[in-house]
């Protein structure tokens, strides 16, 4: 039974081998009535992704039949992976991309219809063969295309998490961290270990960590904040917690989150005075002086 | 058997752990500490980590005793020059160290122990 699908699906390979031209020609119009982007990809590039398309499909079913996992469609996957990923970053929807595929059945089909008028049985067959071979294929396009996707999404988390944890030096042994949107583990890990690695680099002994950006903070954020402020009191940095607004400092008390241990500042601008004050500096504002005239 | 070196600096222990502390290496320099606190009548104690790479909970409730110990026979104690990633596996191992005193190097931790024994100095002054 197996033998004899091979033989029929290395039918089709020849078949499409043979009237490469006319499926090409035919799936192109398909394409260029229903799903061709023309501001997105040009029409030249798109018919050599056809006819590349269509040389693989013929060299896969030759060897692999319709299995679209063995080896003999390694070409086919990458160059489909390619063009998935590609379009992924083109801005074509998953629908789009898949259809690339799918839109090849009409003129496919009408082939196998041409070829095999008079044996129904084996048109039935053919026809059977060529859609479990393209529904495969189509899948692995829009199962790639996710994947881009996904990664991209990826990348671009990774980067959020960088752009969110900048540690600025304010003065000579004073760092401030502000930090900006929800503190989750993930974030809060990366926040002290910039913070704590920043400490030691700029051998400083105050750290204000200003949650004006954080939205909320619940039990779970409180505790991702002492524990940095424990982190770097180890190490020898004391550390201010500013920008505490009062439903914040509401928040915190109704949770019952003991901050007791931990200075906190309504201000930036105070925890900085304070920090000051801590290493020994004094801002003192120059007076004017008195007009000798007078 | 390695011994941790312990340097006396005028009225100040000085013990700097350079190689990777086990278990007994721990109980021999908390007790050689508690000696030669007792000996000299130190009133403070440094204690410089920054090479120590690797810690656990049984090190840290150490560093902690040290301390208490150290109190108990009238010295301060400054852990300094903790590593971030020591830092960061103290926390998450729930040991936040309350009152042992740190600071960031050597030089920051000598001047933490002047000011702390200049203090009680001039607190009790008057009786002593």
């Amino acid at each position: 039974m197996a033998t004899m699908i091979n033989q029929k699906t290395s039918v089709l390979g020849s078949l499409i081998a043979q009237n490469k031209d006319q499926i090409l020609r035919e799936w192109i119009a398909e394409m260029n009535d229903s799903a061709r982007r023309g501001d997105l990809i040009k029409e030249v590039e798109l018919r050599s992704q056809c006819a590349r398309f269509l040389d693989l499909l013929a060299q896969g079913t030759a060897g692999a039949g319709t299995n679209v996992q063995s080896g003999a469609y390694d070409p086919m996957r990458e160059m489909l992976g390619e063009i998935s990923q590609s379009r992924a970053q083109q801005g074509f929807s998953a629908k789009e991309t898949a259809t690339f595929v799918f839109s090849i059945k009409r003129s496919l089909f009408t082939v196998i219809r041409d070829a095999f008028e008079k044996d129904p049985k084996t048109m039935a067959v053919e026809i059977w063969n060529a859609t479990e071979l393209l529904d495969g294929l189509g899948l692995y396009t829009t199962e790639v295309y996710l994947k881009a996707r996904e990664e991209r999404i990826r990348r671009q988390q990774e980067e959020m998490l960088e752009l969110s944890t900048p540690v600025v030096k304010l003065w000579d042994g004073i760092l401030a961290l502000p930090l900006i949107g929800t503190l989750d583990s993930a974030r809060t890990q990366i926040v002290m270990e910039s913070l704590l690695e920043s400490i030691v680099q700029t051998n400083s002994k105050v750290a204000i960590i200003d949650i004006t950006g954080v939205p909320t903070v619940d039990t779970v954020v409180a505790q991702h904040l002492l524990k940095t402020v424990t982190a770097a009191r180890l190490m020898g940095a004391d550390c201010i917690i500013s920008g505490v607004r009062p439903q914040i400092a509401q928040t915190i008390v109704h949770l019952g989150i003991n901050l007791l241990d931990v200075t906190t500042k309504a201000t930036l601008s105070d925890a900085f005075g304070l920090a000051l004050q801590r290493s020994g500096f004094a801002l003192v504002k120059p007076q004017k002086k008195e007009k000798q005239d007078q | 058997m390695e011994k941790i070196p312990i340097l006396r600096m005028g009225e100040f222990l000085l013990a700097t752990i350079q190689v990777d502390m086990h278990d007994r290496l721990a109980l021999a320099l908390q007790d050689d500490l508690t000696t030669r606190i007792s000996e000299t009548g130190a009133r403070g104690v440094l204690i410089d980590i920054s090479s120590l790479e690797i810690v656990d909970s049984f090190i840290g409730r150490m560093l902690g005793n040290i301390a208490a110990m150290s109190r108990v026979l009238d010295a301060q104690t400054v852990v300094v020059g903790m590593r971030p990633a020591v830092a960061i596996t103290l926390v998450e191992l729930g040991m936040s160290l309350t009152g042992v005193k740190t600071a960031l190097n050597v030089d920051a931790g000598m001047e933490l122990l002047h000011s702390a024994v200049d203090g009680e100095r001039e607190f009790y002054g008057s009786r002593i």
